[in-house]
């Protein structure tokens, strides 16, 4: 699978060349190729850190800090449960159980159809409709395992659309 | 909705319709962009910093630091690159006035964004994003063209001789990147651990160049401050050294749990039983987190302390960010206290000894004492690591995670020993 399209490509290399300091499109460049080849391979890391005129261990140093750059295979969406303090207080703790029964995986696991990843993650900013979770770059909240059956089945659907 | 709401003034959130956002024109219709207007054609840079010093205005990212003595030391009269750099990596558990302030009206935070670099003389400003907080990155991509747009932004704006940009930079996770250096590496495209202070970043910042690091909420008020004035701004808050109005972010076991827009220095009382509708169920309040997921619990002994920086210091806890997370009588202390505990631990970026070693223990023991697993010499090592992890941390994020677990060596003793006395958690059902 392609890492990057050509035209993305050329837009991180003349931007880098247009600006003092190219490294700080690290994280840009690097959700680029998460953004469309679904996570960052070995080959992302060494792409981006040509397209940047960086060293590969600059890059990867970087991706690996953060938990939202994915340097292993994900499915085609990531769920990222909370499971802070807000979302603890609302049964967090339960909607994560059933999301792991209801998907039949474990945290870190990706289902065998390879449409989700599960994931814990720290507080989402969605403390007022606890409990929270994100699929993508979707928030969803107050979650009840009905709420959570209709939000799968949609995400389903629009990734076999 | 409570029914004092309308005593409470609304400035922030007066254009605040759930489930819509403001764009330029419905931001001016109610005054947007007047202040702007104002202090580039009447104002100069220097008389804006007093405006906002006189107001005092206190960040309102969780330090408080006031926010003109932070642009005192800031060199605006220096030629050269500098730096203007907006906080909005909002992660501090319990914590979501930002959002809730972008995902409305976004146009506010670049007003201050722009009036900001003016009196700071920034020409590049940068605002950092969360990722989770996509929708209001659009939201402000969209309101930085318009503004542009507008001829707010750009070349000569107004006619100023002043030039300006925004750039939104969108990250990719970790709660650290909310400490202002580690952002700032996070910026330059570097591996995002805080930086040693000194040199602050108002001398060597983004790129080694003068850097002002302030939160969404504290810029979004800087228009209201020029168009208005400071005593106005004072005026607002309910305690005499107080000023300005609060976003407060209500969660846990209330009722209503929303942001609401507050003035300072209102009692936790009010917060609690009357904004917040009261504890959910009909139970009762045990405890709260006063300001994130950082700050030390209050108990039901402190519901009438206003909610203002030295009268949460007085009782032992922070002004924080003002997110407000209520626990019931159901909760024990042990267990909320190591859920806080984990997410410190898991977000600490291993840089010193006392945050990377030290909280994993902390959790090791909490986790213990919750399991009925515990003896007394385990709470005895908890305080040894209590006081070896404070003030000992290279930056603020281990000293925070210590806020919870001084809160609950200090009310809850008896809890802890109970769990020990016990052999059991017995808050626990079964």
């Amino acid at each position: 699978m392609e890492l990057l399209p050509e035209n993305q490509q050329e837009f991180f290399r003349s931007k880098a060349a247009a600006i003092a300091h190219p490294r700080e499109l690290v994280i840009d460049a690097l959700r680029a190729v998460q953004s469309h080849h679904g996570w960052v391979p070995d080959e992302g890391v060494t792409l981006v850190a040509a397209l940047l005129g960086i060293l590969p261990i600059e890059v990867e140093e970087v991706a690996t800090f953060y938990d939202k750059i994915f340097r292993r295979p994900v499915g085609k969406r990531v769920i990222h449960v909370c499971d802070s303090i807000c979302c603890w207080t609302r049964e967090g703790e339960a909607i994560f159980t059933y999301l792991q029964e209801k998907l039949g995986i474990a945290p870190g696991e990706t289902t065998t159809d390879g449409v989700f990843t599960l994931l814990p993650t720290c507080c989402l900013g969605a403390c007022g409709d606890a409990p929270a979770m994100m699929i993508g770059l979707t928030t969803y909240g107050p979650l009840t395992p009905q709420r959570i059956d209709e939000i799968l089945a949609q995400v389903r659907a629009e990734v076999s659309a | 909705m409570s029914p004092r709401m309308s005593e409470y003034p609304q400035v922030l959130f007066k254009n605040r319709v759930p489930g819509e956002t403001v764009l330029i024109d419905g931001y001016r219709t109610t005054g947007g962009y007047t202040a702007l207007e104002k202090a580039f054609k009447e104002l100069d840079p220097a008389t804006i910093r007093d405006q906002v010093k006189r107001a005092n205005l206190r960040g309102r990212g969780g330090a408080g630091f006031p926010t003109g003595i932070k642009w005192s030391f800031f060199p605006a009269d220096q030629p050269g690159e500098k730096y203007l750099v907006c906080n909005c990596d909002e992660m501090e558990p319990g914590t979501y006035k930002d959002r809730e302030l972008l995902k409305a009206d976004p146009h506010q935070l670049i007003e201050g964004v722009i009036i900001a670099a003016f009196a700071l003389q920034t020409p590049v400003a940068y605002i950092f994003i969360r990722y989770a907080f996509e929708d209001c990155a659009a939201n402000l991509d969209r309101a930085v063209a318009e503004a542009a747009a507008a001829g707010y932004l750009g070349k000569n704006i107004l006619g100023s001789g002043f030039d300006c940009e925004i750039h939104v930079h969108r990250s990719a996770g970790r709660y650290i990147l909310g400490e202002e250096t580690a952002l700032l590496n996070g910026l330059e495209g570097k591996r995002p651990n805080p930086r040693s202070k000194p040199p602050f970043p108002a001398v060597r910042g983004l790129f080694g160049q003068p850097t002002t690091v302030n939160n969404v909420e504290t810029l979004a008020n800087v228009p209201h401050i020029i168009n208005h004035g400071a005593e106005w701004f004072k005026g607002l808050a309910r305690t005499l050294e107080g000023a300005g109005t609060k976003l407060f972010g209500l969660s846990g076991h209330l009722e209503r749990t929303a942001c609401f827009e507050l003035p300072v220095g209102i009692l936790l009382r009010e917060v609690v039983e009357e904004v917040g509708g009261g504890v959910r169920g009909g139970r009762t309040f045990k405890a709260c987190l006063p300001g994130g997921a950082s700050t030390p619990y209050l108990t039901a002994a402190q519901l009438d302390t206003p909610l203002d920086f030295e009268p949460l210091e007085a009782v032992g806890s922070r002004f924080g960010t003002a997110g407000v997370t209520v626990f019931d009588d159901t909760t024990c202390m042990v267990a909320a206290t190591l859920n806080l505990i984990r997410f410190f631990a898991r977000e600490s970026c291993g840089w010193c000894t006392p945050c990377r070693d030290g909280l994993p223990v902390v959790a090791w023991l909490l986790d213990k004492i919750e399991a009925g697993k515990a003896t007394f010499d385990d709470i005895d090592m908890l305080k040894d690591q209590f006081r070896n992890i404070s003030g000992r941390s290279f930056c603020a994020l281990a000293e925070g995670a210590m806020g919870p677990v001084a809160g609950l060596l200090n009310h809850f003793e008896q809890e802890l020993a109970d769990h020990v006395i016990k052999g059991r958690c017995p808050l626990k059902k079964k």
